[in-house]
């Protein structure tokens, strides 16, 4: 099962790179929310993979889960990144459509508005 | 649960609350300025209690270590919450004149605050995730303040301001996950014995690397800071000011905490890496700013070269080098807060940010010129400033572990520091304004003392510092013994769970 995952992770951060590397900034927001996806992946293999196990659940008297039990707290940390990572996308995807609006353009390197150094070019 | 750990944090947002139920008719800015007093404050007193009590330590909801959420403030973490708190009511003040009704109505002051509460979140907290927590809530509000306004030169830099910061998220993120998973801890105090304790020293080392790249990409160290001077000369003045104040220094802050506490353990490698990152930043934040014709851009290379000086101090990894780091640190956002809110003021005089359209300050408001010379002197390193206090003990470390070539180097940028604040001075306050224009500072109107005040504070605080820096340096000792000993950290931080 790890072994899938880690598959799954390579190529899904094969692929984001790939966008991420293009100048468009569509693709690249793509490409990042491909590797932040791949992240989340990753932190729920860190917390141990179980294949037919039970659910961490303390069973009455004892004082730890018994049996094969998958740890919780990586589970807890991607729903965080995940709800967080979404947020920021949202607001990555409107600065997008806000600069082509603004600019005509999503072609990072047709970008230099702010980086002009021409003194006569903004007064 | 310790009060005055969670105060100054909830204070902000508290704030932010009101001060947006509250924008309209001018009210909720008022309501920012006392909550950013109350701040002030608030973290005056945790300081103290940090003094009198070494660390202090708070478990969310008794949640004992390492299990809970740990909020803890040794002595860098209280001088840090003490500087945000007054950058904090400086830019705040500064911004009730600057802000237009406008940006008010959308929110201004309670994204300012929601800022400042996430720069105090990440310095208090003790515990890794949470800090990755307190990135993100920073992370969005400076966005929200970075393209508030909307000109199509804030979006284009907001575009390379976000995306950049989104990759430096991600990294942390890919490092905090593998970092669980070798360890299976991810409070800091506990990943110190954790760590230490690894069969895997190797992996540790790969794994520290993802934190210095997603660090070092929020301090805007070398080659990582392309997205700063391509975006913080874009929003209004407030803004740029708050930004070079504090959010590089969060990305310092953190490098700090993660590399005396957690990665200590090849020292040899790691802050080898970082010593030569440190010279690389300093060259190349000082010969961008020489390039440059906008004086916000000019501050903003700046920022980056004085990036370079802390890293210096954490790769040299001396008592005496962090000391002098923390020193610098302590100056320098004090100083970089006021250069951006004094340019903000002369752009405002002259009618332009680029130094051929802006000129002949130094005839027609003198005082105003002074009000610059003081942390254009202090950043550049003239005594009895306290830039000079600090190089001193930075080229003294470096000089005293032989790294001659850092030395050289730290000097050669100061100097080159000077070139290019004489740049500054000659353009726009030294030749005559270009339109013939004789701004004075009665034409600031009624918006004259919430622009002034703040600069005058900053600036008798810079002289202060200045003047008695031997209080300073001993604060500084203390903080490096800290850092360099993190071992009564650690025991606050899970002997409370005892």
């Amino acid at each position: 099962m790890e072994t899938l995952l880690a598959i799954t992770i390579g190529c899904l951060v094969a692929a984001g790179v790939y966008l991420m590397l293009a100048r468009d900034m569509l693709r690249f927001l793509f490409g990042l929310t491909l590797i932040s996806n791949a992240v989340n992946l990753a932190i729920f293999a860190s917390g141990r993979i179980t294949v037919g196990g039970v659910p961490p659940l303390v069973p009455e008297g004892e004082k730890y889960p018994v049996g094969d039990v998958a740890n919780a707290l990586p589970q807890a940390l991607i729903l965080t990144a995940i709800v967080i990572g979404f947020g920021l996308f949202a607001f990555s995807l409107v600065l997008a459509m806000r600069a082509y609006s603004e600019l005509g353009t999503l072609d990072t390197d047709a970008m230099l508005l702010a980086e002009s150094n021409d003194e006569g070019d903004k007064a | 649960m310790s009060w005055y750990l969670t105060l100054p944090l909830m204070t902000p947002f508290v704030v932010a609350v009101l001060a947006f139920l509250l924008r309209k008719n001018g009210v909720g800015r008022w309501v920012a300025v006392v909550g950013s007093l109350i701040g002030v404050g608030l973290s005056a007193l945790l300081f103290m209690q940090i003094l009198r009590d070494g660390v202090v330590v708070g478990q969310m909801a008794d949640w004992p270590a390492p299990y809970g959420i740990t909020l803890a403030a040794d002595l860098l973490s209280g001088i840090m919450v003490m500087l945000t708190a007054l950058a904090g009511l400086a830019t705040t003040l500064y911004a009730t004149s600057e802000i237009d009704p406008e940006l008010e109505d959308l929110g201004f002051f309670a994204v300012l605050q929601l800022l400042l509460g996430g720069v105090t979140g990440a310095f208090l907290t003790g515990d890794l995730f949470n800090l990755y927590v307190w990135f993100e809530v920073l992370l969005i509000s400076s966005f929200g303040l970075l393209i508030m306004g909307g000109t199509r030169e804030q979006i284009d830099g907001a575009v390379k301001y976000v995306t950049l910061n989104l990759v430096s998220t991600i990294m942390f993120l890919i490092g905090l996950g593998f970092l669980y998973g070798a360890t299976g801890t991810l409070n800091m105090a506990d990943l110190r014995g954790a760590v230490d304790a690894s069969e895997q020293q190797g992996l540790i080392t790969v794994l520290s690397m993802f934190f210095l790249l997603a660090f070092g990409m929020k301090a805007a160290m070398f080659p990582l800071f392309a997205w700063l001077p391509a975006s913080y000369h874009t929003p209004t003045s407030t803004v740029s000011a708050i930004f070079a104040g504090l959010l590089s220094k969060v990305g310092v802050y953190s490098l700090f905490r993660t590399f005396t506490l957690i990665f200590d353990n090849d020292v040899g490698y790691t802050h080898t890496i970082l010593l030569w990152v440190a010279g690389l930043t300093m060259v190349a934040g000082i010969l961008g700013a020489l390039a440059q014709t906008d004086v916000r851009r000019v501050l903003s290379y700046q920022i980056i070269s004085s990036i370079g000086f802390l890293l210096m101090g954490l790769a040299l990894y001396t008592p005496l080098a962090i000391a002098g780091a923390v020193f610098y640190l302590i100056h320098n956002i004090i100083v970089k807060v006021n250069l951006f809110l004094v340019a903000g003021v002369a752009e405002r005089l002259t009618g332009s940010s680029q130094m051929s359209r802006m000129g002949g300050l130094y005839k027609t408001a003198p005082l105003f010129s002074v009000l610059f010379l003081i942390p254009a002197f202090a950043l550049a390193g003239f005594p009895p400033l306290p830039g000079f206090w600090a190089k001193v003990l930075l080229v003294k470390a470096a000089l005293d572990v032989n790294a001659w070539v850092m030395a050289a180097i730290a000097l050669s940028v100061g100097l080159l520091t000077i070139w290019s604040m004489m740049i500054v001075w000659t353009r726009v306050f030294w030749d005559p304004h270009p339109d013939g224009l004789e701004p004075t500072l009665s034409d600031l109107g009624d918006d004259k003392w919430p622009l002034l005040l703040p600069i005058i504070a900053l600036g008798a605080m810079t002289i202060l510092i200045g003047i008695f820096p031997q209080n300073f340096v001993v604060l500084s000792e203390q903080v490096a013994a800290q850092l360099l000993d993190p071992q009564p950290y650690v025991d606050a931080v899970l002997g409370a769970a005892k």
